[in-house]
């Protein structure tokens, strides 16, 4: 580095920590040697937040949070939304690009939840890094529901129309917060300005909060590997731990190899199917809200679908509470067990390599329970359906609350002193 | 604390004096803004009852009107679908519409004032959905064998008969609403409005 340069650095340093901040988090963090694949994930979360933040600047700036109707009739929102897709210049793909990002930032986060349970990494010590993801999840299923008001189809509102309903199932305050949510007897143009404010302000700053606490926590005890075990336990004179390689340049090269593979699918998607055979963008989202009738078939976006197929399946009332109260709380419970997972979970080891087959086959049935939920989701309900959808809400949280019980049960094997790497 | 541990509590009972009347202030000022989320007086006044002409309406035949932005349906029921509500008196969960869902001279066997009109809002008790009108009967329906004809919800598949009551074990807990209403004229409805005159 030149003088010149050097001294610039120092000026700095002596004012705001650059030079340490970038140590601390990048060039000297140390991250066990032995991520894999699943290990992507993480970032490309990061890098679809950053694209949603910046299609979202772009779309606002031709869209009209506007229930009422224009000359033509149409609702000034919907029509808005057409006209990003029809003569904003390169406006279709601003908005195809944060539609499929909203699909894609739920299958990276999901997969990047799906590691986490494979590998133990809400273990102790990073229960904290597990509840500020969760909290992150519950954030990005409030920005994806409130995003998809906007453009005031019949998806749209009826889907706004079912969720803020969940909440005057609640007893007592119920009706009075749903009037609260909605801001008007029904869902109306007072809805869809203020979903737009949370949408496009009051939420993104919570997530982008709660993603940097996420990271500061986890760069404080450091991240966890494929094979369960701190690295930080093992280290060199240098108090460098041996399995640890520096951040960067190491895993920002190799994340990029990630971002490089997730943008190809990513524009595959984009360009070739960008409604996702109308799981992405619903067919019914291309007509304009009707308050005054409801699609013959309403589901929500597939990534709601499994919690939502918990929902349906609670039919009957409990304590002289309506079945529809405890849908909402089997719902809400559903999403809500998933930080508790650190206190759950009393298996010896952290990773699956060294679990039993009693937990790996238990894992396989969860898995394929919530991808039965998923599917059913999207279907509509039928007496058969909703008997599968029972069973598989008993084994979504069975998964959960017996694990104090089977996690301990389970015949581990030996995790090794340090990590396994070829 | 002070290097010689010894507290002020003079000071201290000032300090937490003040910060109890900031919270105070705190809390007081998130009134307007929690106010602000409630429905506006535009939105208050928007409740104005709307009047509906049921002369083109032929028996079996159904309308809908919307008041206060919710679809109100006016059905013409044929003398069998009356009597179709005789079968499904078994099957619904309030049979006699105990469950204040229904102004009181709509207390009654076919839930109306005049039994060949049922007017109703067409808001599923569940989460708000409108339900479709599934008005055949039988294996035609698509609604099973000993279907009487009535609605089902295509959200949650809430299932209610031709008077508006909900069937047994559906996700939806109450019958459908029934508005304030009165005829004006022997083919004229005022919806959201029943005062005498």
């Amino acid at each position: 580095m030149t003088t010149k340069s050097q001294e610039l650095l120092n000026w700095i340093d002596e004012r705001f920590p650059l030079t340490s901040t970038w140590k601390a988090h990048l060039s000297e963090y140390y991250a066990p040697k032995n991520f894999n694949f699943w290990y992507f994930f993480g970032s490309l979360a990061l890098l679809v937040l950053v694209l949603q933040i910046v299609t979202g600047i772009f779309l606002v700036m031709h869209y009209k949070p506007d229930a009422s109707l224009n000359a033509s009739g149409i609702p000034v929102a919907f029509a808005s939304v057409e006209y990003i897709m029809r003569e904003v210049p390169g406006g279709w793909l601003i908005r195809y690009l944060h539609s499929t990002g909203a699909s894609a930032f739920f299958v990276v986060v999901y997969l990047h939840m799906f590691r986490g349970l494979l590998y133990g990494s809400y273990r102790k010590p990073r229960e904290l890094i597990w509840i500020f993801g969760t909290l992150i999840f519950l954030a990005l299923m409030a920005e994806a529901f409130m995003g998809y008001l906007l453009p005031w189809g019949q998806m749209s509102f009826w889907g706004a129309q079912v969720i803020v309903n969940l909440f005057s199932a609640i007893p007592v305050i119920g009706p009075d917060l749903s009037l609260v949510i909605r801001g008007d007897f029904v869902v109306s143009d007072a809805t869809l300005n203020r979903f737009f404010s949370f949408h496009v302000i009051a939420v993104p700053l919570v997530l982008i909060g709660l993603v940097l606490a996420h990271i500061v926590a986890l760069h404080e005890v450091g991240s966890n590997n494929p094979d369960g075990v701190e690295i930080k336990k093992k280290k060199d004179a240098n108090g460098i731990p041996l399995d640890g390689i520096p951040f960067h340049p190491y895993y920002s090269v190799k994340d990029i190899v990630g971002v490089v593979g997730f943008l190809i699918f990513f524009s595959a998607i984009v360009f070739f199917a960008p409604e996702g055979g109308g799981y992405f963008l619903e067919y019914n989202n291309f007509i304009p809200a009707d308050p005054l009738k409801t699609p013959l078939h309403i589901a929500p976006v597939w990534y709601f679908t499994p919690f939502y197929s918990v929902l349906r399946a609670i039919t009957y009332p409990l304590f002289g509470i309506d079945a529809k109260f405890w849908g909402v709380v089997g719902m809400g419970a559903s999403v809500v067990v998933i930080a508790f997972l650190p206190w759950l979970d009393r298996s010896p080891v952290k990773s699956i390599r060294y679990k039993g087959g009693l937990f790996k086959a238990i894992l396989a049935v969860f898995i394929v329970a919530f991808f039965i939920l998923g599917y059913l989701g999207v279907l509509p309900p039928t007496p058969g359906r909703t008997l599968v959808a029972q069973i598989c809400s008993v084994i979504y949280f069975g998964f959960f609350l017996a694990m104090p019980w089977y996690s301990k049960l389970d015949k581990c094997k030996p995790e090794p002193e340090r990590v396994t790497f070829k | 604390m002070s290097v010689d541990q010894k507290m002020d509590s003079g000071r201290r009972q000032l300090l937490v004096a003040t910060s109890a009347a900031g919270g105070v202030a705190v809390v007081a000022t998130a009134v307007p803004f929690v106010a602000s989320l409630t429905p506006s007086e535009r939105a208050k006044a928007a409740g104005a009852p709307v009047e509906a002409d049921i002369s083109k309406l032929s028996p079996g035949e159904m309308m809908t009107v919307e008041w206060r932005g919710k679809p109100v349906w006016i059905l013409r029921r044929t003398p069998e679908m009356l009597a179709s509500l005789e079968k499904t008196d078994a099957s619904v969960s309030d049979p006699e519409s105990d469950k204040p869902m229904q102004p009181d001279y709509a207390k009654n066997k076919h839930r109306s004032i005049n039994p060949e009109y049922l007017v109703t809002v067409g808001i599923c008790t569940h989460l708000g959905c409108s339900p479709s009108d599934k008005f055949k009967v039988g294996a035609e329906s698509g609604m099973g064998e000993d279907w009487a004809g009535g609605f089902l919800c295509p959200c949650h598949g809430s299932k209610f008969d031709l008077a508006g009551r909900v069937y047994s074990s559906m996700p939806a807990p109450d019958n459908l609403e029934i508005p304030p209403y009165k005829f004006l004229a022997d083919t004229t409805i005022l919806i959201g409005d029943d005062a005498k005159a």
